[in-house]
């Protein structure tokens, strides 16, 4: 991996974090509204489904978390089990696309 | 380095702001697919989904949901305080930052907590 592929890839890690700033705080306020009366999977989807807005929001949510995770991870592999090079960047574009399909699947069955 | 040497120079609060940013967003990435798959049984339909919840109000996953909030809640914090201190110039209320995301995290635990009672 180039110094410029790792510079490409700090900045793709650093504007997801921005765009999960935003993400995170809209999704910690919906928790704390979500919960307060109890989850009820009719009461939930009555008010999600067919809602353009929120399949937005959480569709672009699902794709910045699946920059963000796999870069983050990519440091810890290293740093913590000293695992680098190609077999772990296969992994975790691997992981990338677990993230990506199994999080627009659930955007898609929730807000669909 | 000797390690009770090593062990003084890690005993800073930007030392466990790193360990906390990192132990919740390794936390995060083991929970999300599993989030995500949980969520997706929605797609067959709500009776699914509602059999799901009620697995979920046993008092113990409802423990670990709580956790794993407060988690995102310190990972977000923690990860402001970092695009601060890599993007703003630097001042001394940054400093601060780390109690400030401390305090954060921990309000949000409580008012988590509130609305789930």
């Amino acid at each position: 991996m180039t110094a410029r592929a790792d510079t490409r890839l700090w900045l793709a890690q650093r504007a997801s974090a921005a765009l999960l700033g935003i993400c995170v705080l809209v999704h910690l306020a919906t928790m704390i509204y979500a919960v307060r009366s109890g989850l009820s999977a009719t009461a939930i989807l009555s008010r999600t489904h067919g809602n353009l807005a929120w399949l937005a929001f959480y569709s672009t949510f699902v794709l910045a978390v699946s920059v963000h995770v796999p870069i983050g991870l990519r440091s810890v592999l290293a740093e913590w089990l000293g695992w680098r090079g190609r077999s772990r960047d296969a992994a975790l574009i691997g992981f990338a696309a677990l993230l990506a399909l199994l999080g627009m699947r659930a955007v898609l069955g929730v807000f669909g | 380095m000797r390690p009770g040497n090593d062990l003084r120079a890690r005993n800073h609060p930007a030392y466990w702001a790193f360990l906390v940013h990192r132990i919740s967003g390794l936390a995060l990435a083991v929970f999300l697919p599993l989030h995500f798959w949980a969520l997706g049984h929605a797609l067959a339909g709500a009776d699914r989904l509602e059999a799901f919840l009620r697995w979920t109000d046993q008092p113990l996953v409802k423990f670990a949901e709580w956790g794993m909030v407060v988690l995102l809640a310190a990972h977000f914090a923690g990860g402001l305080r970092i695009l601060a201190l890599e993007f703003l110039a630097w001042r001394e209320w940054q400093k601060k930052l780390v109690a400030v995301a401390a305090a954060f995290s921990l309000a949000y635990a409580l008012a988590y907590a509130l609305a789930l009672i």
